[in-house]
């Protein structure tokens, strides 16, 4: 449940997914759940051009299981306490 | 994507707030389907009302008319919410007949062929 809690802390934020397919997909987190799936608002494809059929989607639902990468604002990691909660995750509690 | 109340089907992840709505759905195949949302589960399967295949061939696109689709949730890339006041392709983009697109779509498929068949070759040719 660790980057559950993650994703959730970082709802609000921008950030660009991009999928299996190649797909890139900039906007800004509107939720996640317990599948890592995704819904995002106010997007737009990193390669508009390439993807036209994209061109009227501003909100869209991105399932879990085809995500590839989420980047990340600069600041949206806090190291230490990721590296904590994964120890404790680790130890069971 | 649990059920969520009334009030916050808005707030969660859940496709509630999608539902009687036109959506654009991508299928891990690339195929585009276009419908209103009538039910979902915790898969992301979904039922689609009206739904309409897009094929996109460059400039070129067909909307092919299926029907009512259930779509099994394992198949699901992605649903967009379609901008109703948006245009939904480019300007550049022309709607042609369901016989020429998939002309259009046999051409497009050919020449990849070719390329791959082509590479092949070029591979075969590097090991000697």
């Amino acid at each position: 449940m660790l980057f559950f809690s993650y994703f959730k802390d970082l709802v609000g934020r921008e950030v660009t997914v991009e999928l299996k397919n190649d797909l890139a997909i900039r906007g800004t987190l509107h939720s996640v759940d317990q599948y890592l799936n995704i819904k995002l608002e106010n997007t737009r494809v990193v390669d508009q051009d390439k993807f036209p059929h994209m061109l009227s989607v501003r909100n869209c639902f991105i399932r879990g299981s085809v995500v590839r990468y989420v980047q990340l604002p600069p600041d949206g990691v806090d190291v230490d306490l990721l590296h904590d909660a994964t120890r404790r995750e680790a130890r069971g509690g | 994507m649990s059920w969520a109340g009334p009030e916050d089907i808005y707030l969660s992840t859940s496709l509630a707030s999608y539902l009687d709505k036109k959506l654009l759905v991508l299928l891990r195949d690339g195929r585009k389907l276009l419908g209103i949302l009538r039910s979902f589960d915790q898969f992301a399967n979904a039922v689609l009302e009206g739904a309409c295949e897009r094929i996109i061939v460059g400039d070129l696109y067909c909307d092919i008319p299926l029907g009512l689709y259930i779509i099994r949730g394992e198949n699901v890339v992605l649903i967009g919410e379609l901008e109703l006041e948006k245009e939904e392709l480019p300007p550049h983009m022309n709607m042609v007949s369901e016989a020429e697109i998939k002309r259009a779509q046999k051409v497009e498929r050919d020449a990849t062929d070719l390329k791959g068949t082509m590479r092949k070759r070029m591979e075969f040719l590097d090991m000697d």
